[in-house]
């Protein structure tokens, strides 16, 4: 812990972990959905479908989703701000088992025509952790850069994909893989001392079998 | 990280090293993170501006989304305004500083967690007012952040700064030590009575649980930030004429870790006891 995590984040209150985790749940679905979200279902889970509304938790995560950092004073005014920007929600209450009591699930689309589908807590101190993603279960804060392959569930695909991630001089730090079932799909966590270049997933990309790739660089976060 | 392990660890590496203590916090954390000084500088400089316009921009007309919080921070200094503060004009601004600055993190206003957000009113309630009082230079208000930064970091090692974890006395507590250490720099103290002003602090603060109204950081958490200011007040003040502590900083420290252990769920942040468990508190949880 740094002395910038005790006295910091600026941020917009009332709640470390209701209000500007909140924010970093709507951004990092954002950035994983990599495009300008125009439609969005939110769903709050626990201790967050309890008390989220007094703390501008629902407001949080539109703000979040509109690319909004933790201490932009728009955040109360984000449901506004979307309707100008065209980006439709709805939000619900839903019971999420096994996960922190501070849990949302977002589904978000991008004008793109890209989906994604987003679980993740806010244990405290406006820290976050994905849970889910797109239907897998998963582990990653995206606060160090962070390369995320969805790939068919076959052999050699670990190899493979470290092989390029070493080509291009990154050192892994954390890898992880889970997979929905045997022979269907598979998503690799892997996470780099170093920022991720375009390079990577463009060759990852070439590779038959490799459905998506996602490359979270944290430049900027706050 | 090794310095920041404890208080007594910290005041040996400032003394080997020959530097106040607000630059061996710097020094060992720009180390540790990798930065250079005018950015740690440059970062702490805007933490004290972002504490300062919260204060200057408090709105009395503002609530929260509760409706329950708003308006007492206005209210208290239009009372010390008109000179009815029996304990006199500094005192009446600090509590009024410490509820506008509870009230604005409750109305969503942009604010600095010191170390959390429910407790961000306590270390800019007694080091902007004093400051003023006794016209302290910039640097030496970003020195004294440094300094409550390095005391809230030990405590966050050795124990914790959650309420969910240990209670209020960890939030609350936390930034009273912070806040009484940071204002022994302000007022020209040694390290040793920086040490000693956070472990009075703290201890006089010790088993103060998180009980929050309907789970919301309203009530009691922005008045709560009165009490923080105001003892980490006498705590530097009874530092700065002579008074230890008679148990260091550092086993107090470890008292509140393990006084938090023993608090019961219902007392650590879920709303379920304490003042959130009382009939008034359970009729605004059904307000809310």
């Amino acid at each position: 812990m740094a002395i910038f995590d005790i006295l910091g984040p600026i941020m917009v209150g009332p709640s470390s972990s209701h209000t500007a985790g909140a924010v970093r749940i709507g951004r990092i679905t954002r950035r994983l959905l990599g495009s300008e979200p125009v439609r969005a279902k939110i769903f709050l889970s626990g201790s967050f479908a309890l008390t989220g509304e007094g703390h501008g938790t629902p407001r949080a995560i539109v703000a979040g989703l509109l690319g909004l950092k933790p201490d932009d004073q728009r955040i109360p005014e984000s449901f506004k701000l979307a309707e100008e920007r065209g980006l439709e929600f709805e939000m619900g209450a839903v019971h999420l088992k096994d996960v922190h009591p501070n849990s949302a699930l977002v589904t978000a689309w991008g004008a793109d025509g890209g989906r994604v589908e987003v679980g993740a807590s806010s244990p405290g101190g406006g820290m976050i952790r994905v849970f889910e993603l797109d239907g897998l279960r998963t582990s990653f804060s995206g606060s160090v850069p962070t390369l995320l392959v969805k790939n068919m569930d076959k052999p050699g695909y670990v190899s493979r994909v470290s092989a390029v991630v070493a080509w291009y001089g990154l050192n892994i730090s954390t890898l992880r893989m889970e997979r929905d079932s045997r022979g269907g799909h598979s998503l690799m966590v892997i996470e780099c001392d170093q920022h991720i270049p375009h390079g990577v997933s463009a060759e990852l990309r070439q590779i038959d079998g490799i459905y998506k790739v996602t490359r979270l660089n944290p430049e900027g976060e706050v | 990280m090794e310095v920041f392990s404890s208080v007594d660890g910290l005041l040996k590496y400032a003394r080997d090293r020959g530097v106040p203590l607000w630059r061996a916090v710097m020094e060992a954390d720009m180390a540790e993170e990798d930065m250079t000084e005018p950015e740690s500088l440059e970062k702490m400089g805007r933490m004290l501006a972002v504490m300062r316009s919260a204060l200057a921009g408090y709105n009395g007309g503002d609530r929260s989304a509760s409706g329950l919080a708003g308006g007492d921070g206005g209210r208290m200094a239009q009372f010390v305004a008109s000179g009815g503060c029996v304990a006199g004009e500094l005192f009446g601004k600090i509590v009024a500083a410490a509820l506008s600055m509870g009230e604005c993190n409750a109305c969503m206003k942009r604010i600095v967690a010191a170390p959390t957000a429910g407790a961000c009113g306590v270390l800019p309630a007694v080091l902007i007012p004093v400051g003023e009082a006794v016209g302290a230079g910039e640097q030496r208000m970003v020195e004294a952040l440094y300094v409550a930064a390095g005391i809230g970091e030990v405590i966050a090692n050795r124990a914790s700064i959650s309420g969910a974890e240990c209670g209020c006395q960890a939030e609350i507590g936390s930034a009273s030590a912070m806040a009484a250490a940071a204002l022994v720099h302000l007022l020209g103290g040694t390290m040793e009575e920086m040490a000693n002003a956070s472990a009075m602090a703290l201890k006089s603060l010790l088993g103060l649980v998180c009980d929050p109204v309907g789970g919301l950081v309203e009530t009691p958490c922005i008045k709560r930030n009165v009490i923080g200011a105001v003892n980490a007040l006498s705590a530097g003040e009874m530092a700065l004429a002579g008074i230890t502590s008679r148990i260091p900083v550092d086993e107090v420290i470890d008292a509140m870790a393990e006084v938090g252990a023993a608090l019961p769920a219902s007392l650590r942040e879920t709303g379920e006891g304490g003042l959130a468990a009382t009939p008034t508190g359970e009729k605004y949880k059904h307000v809310i």
